[in-house]
């Protein structure tokens, strides 16, 4: 005979199964099967008609190993990646701190603020900056009146920047505020009492604690970065080749379409992201302790 | 303890928009003596802490910590540590790490941050909890902590808010006591805040009476208790009867008032008092003497009826109607063992209150 802890138990465990069920059948069936079929795909071979083979071989690898323009392509998604999620962070940290520490009645319409350009729709937002930054643009029109002239501003890597930072900002200042608004500034004030500086306490304190908030946003916004390719294509005059340009390139535009190297590509990149993500979270927790 | 001064304010004035916090308040702080400031909430203690530890900037006034103008130095470089009420222990170190992190910001060797973190940790007996988080101690125990943290960097003078405030009362008790020896074994300037004023008269050498940013008075417990120079620290200190007047006359080292029903009471002022001033009569309830009556009146003795005995232990506690308007309360102690009811006032008795005039006080505001 079962005690009732035990009933109790497995009337929980089999709660619990019917509640996760929905949950994992999902995720099987639109994540971890079209993941399998990308990596299957990654070592099949392409036609001439851009048909996948099946034939299993390395070639798209080798490929992409050796061909300056794949390995460029890589390169400068982790470096714009990398260069995007740091100024996000020296951006928005700051900006969480001033709306977590002004008057409690402001801060839900300032955290709106943030939000209100998801209201509009990512293209129409990006196809704003064009006309920002355009040669007969905002910009360049206010350049040209107060004697500077105009400057080539779209269609340039750093256009794909600005782009960058201005759409994931909000990824990064949301977890931010989080972490900043749970932080008692009281610490602050005790590590002052204690002959710390407001840099040491801000590295020995106030830093370690918000660290799951810059983690998070760094996260939030390092990953879709990494992948992205309308900002290079609408900002950046689509003249360099960031590794999402290619990827939609292969599998939607090239000629003949590439399938199995596209893939092959993808796979890398979420290799490139769990290594990177591994070594980012062994740093920061470093910090933390 | 020394006669120098270790923390003087010179007519500070700190205000928050329209608030008046803390009002021209002019004090001093003897080295090495356990000071309170006392006062009901939002009267301008935390205030007046924060500004001596350069968290808040006065807004007008000095304050001076021995002999040294503060002005604008910033908190780190001041030679003062504070104990805050909520603790404000690092929560991402352990109780040895928070304890450390003072003499760490002062580049003190390791060798010797890890001898004085034991040292001060052994102090507040909190040894053998040197690994621990803060959120795994108890209240008492994080309580140990910040004094601890503060200690250790032997400040000139240690500033606590309301330490104990968040303790339950048992365990309050018992940080009150061994604070008081702590402060003694140390030999720092403790500023103590607390609204509790049997707080403050058990744990002070002298304490400040705050209210609503003024500084009402500041004395020994005894000078505070015995002598309370307004009727608001005379309220706020312990109970007493409260009877209205106007001054109409001296006799000897008495003042004598009179109340609008006609009655005579005598007692001791501060100050020579003219006629006709109005005045507070106070006299606190264990210093009535309750006598039965035997015709004629004692003097400085009012005739009444006993309403209500409450006994409670060691005292009982006795209200007396003198007319209409008035009842005093008494408060006898029950020095003699007796379960006889019948040896205790009875409600509806005939009884005779006498107020000695050494024990009763003439409060001219
Ligand atoms: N930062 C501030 N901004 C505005 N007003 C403040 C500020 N700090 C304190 N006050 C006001 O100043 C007055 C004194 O506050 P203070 O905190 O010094 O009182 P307190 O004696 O410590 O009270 P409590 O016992 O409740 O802690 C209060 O009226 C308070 O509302
Ligand atoms: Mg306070």
């Amino acid at each position: 005979m079962a005690t009732i802890q035990q009933q109790q138990q497995r009337r929980d465990r089999i709660r619990l199964a019917l509640l996760l069920t929905p949950g994992l059948l999902w995720l099987l069936l639109f994540f971890a099967l079209p993941l399998v079929i990308i990596f299957l795909y990654s070592f099949m071979t392409n036609d001439a008609l851009g048909r996948v083979v099946y034939e299993p071989t390395l070639n798209n690898y080798i490929t992409i190993f050796t061909q300056s323009l794949y390995v460029n392509a890589y390169w400068r998604s982790i470096w714009t990646s990398v260069l995007t999620t740091v100024i996000c962070l020296l951006i928005g940290y700051p900006l969480a701190v001033f709306i977590a520490r002004s008057p409690q009645q402001w801060r839900m319409p300032l955290l709106m603020l943030i939000l209100i350009p998801f209201w509009t729709n990512f293209l129409v937002r990006i196809y704003a900056w064009q006309i920002i930054l355009a040669n007969n643009g905002i910009i360049n029109s206010f350049l040209e009146i107060i004697g500077i002239g105009r400057l080539t501003l779209l269609n340039t890597e750093g256009a794909t920047l600005i782009g960058l930072i201005y759409g994931e900002l909000p990824f990064m200042v949301l977890p931010l505020y989080a972490a900043i608004d749970r932080f008692d500034f009281t610490l602050m004030e005790a590590a002052a009492d204690l002959g710390a500086n407001k840099v040491q306490a801000f590295l020995r304190i106030m830093l370690p604690m918000t660290m799951p908030g810059i983690v998070a946003g760094s996260v939030l916004v390092f990953i879709p970065t990494l992948g992205q390719f309308v900002v290079s294509e609408l900002l950046g005059g689509a003249k360099v080749d960031y590794l999402g340009n290619l990827i939609q390139r292969l599998f939607l535009r090239a000629n003949p379409i590439n399938w199995p190297l596209g893939s092959a590509m993808a796979v890398l990149m979420m290799l490139v992201l769990l290594v990177l993500i591994m070594m980012y979270f062994r740093v920061t927790s470093e910090e933390e302790r | 303890m020394s006669d120098s001064i270790a923390i003087e304010l010179c007519d500070v004035v700190k205000r928050f928009g329209d608030v008046v916090a803390v009002d021209h308040v002019n004090l001093q702080i003897r080295d090495g003596e356990f000071f309170s400031l006392l006062g009901p909430s939002g009267c301008g203690k935390t205030s007046t802490l924060r500004m001596i530890a350069g968290f808040e900037l006065p807004t007008a006034g000095s304050i001076l910590i021995h002999g040294r103008e503060m002005g604008i130095t910033p908190p780190h470089l001041r030679p003062v540590n504070t104990v805050f009420q909520s603790y404000a222990l690092f929560p991402h170190m352990t109780v040895a790490q928070n304890v450390a992190f003072g003499l760490e910001m002062r580049k003190t060797p390791k060798a010797e941050i890890a001898r004085q973190v034991k040292e001060a940790l052994e102090l507040v007996r909190l040894s053998g909890l040197e690994d621990r988080r803060p959120r795994q101690l108890s209240g008492g125990q994080q309580q140990r902590v910040a004094l601890a943290r503060a200690l250790v960097n032997h400040p000139e003078v240690l500033l606590l808010d309301e330490p104990l405030g968040a303790l339950d009362q048992k365990l309050r008790k018992e940080m009150q006591l061994e604070l008081k020896s702590l402060q003694a074994r140390v030999g720092i300037t403790f500023v103590f805040v607390t609204h509790d004023q049997e707080e403050a008269l058990t744990m002070s050498d002298r304490i400040a009476v705050m209210n609503k940013g003024k500084l009402l008075q500041v004395g020994t417990p005894t000078e505070i208790y015995e002598r309370p120079n307004c009727r608001f620290v005379a309220d706020f200190i312990g109970e007493t009867n409260f009877i209205d007047g106007v001054v109409i006359g001296r006799d000897g080292n008495y003042t004598v008032l009179e109340t609008p029903e006609g009655l005579r009471l005598r007692g001791l002022a501060a100050r020579p008092l003219s006629d006709g001033t109005a005045v507070t009569y106070s006299i606190r309830p264990e210093k009535v003497r309750l006598l039965a009556p035997n015709g004629e009146l004692p003097p400085n003795g009012l005739a009444g009826t006993v309403m209500t005995v409450n006994y409670i232990g060691s005292d009982t506690r006795i209200t007396v109607r003198i007319n209409d308007q008035r009842t005093i309360d008494i408060w006898e102690q029950n020095t003699r063992s007796t379960l006889d009811r019948d040896e205790y006032w009875q409600p509806g008795e005939a009884a005779v209150i006498v107020c000695p005039p050494d024990n009763a006080l003439v409060l001219s505001e």
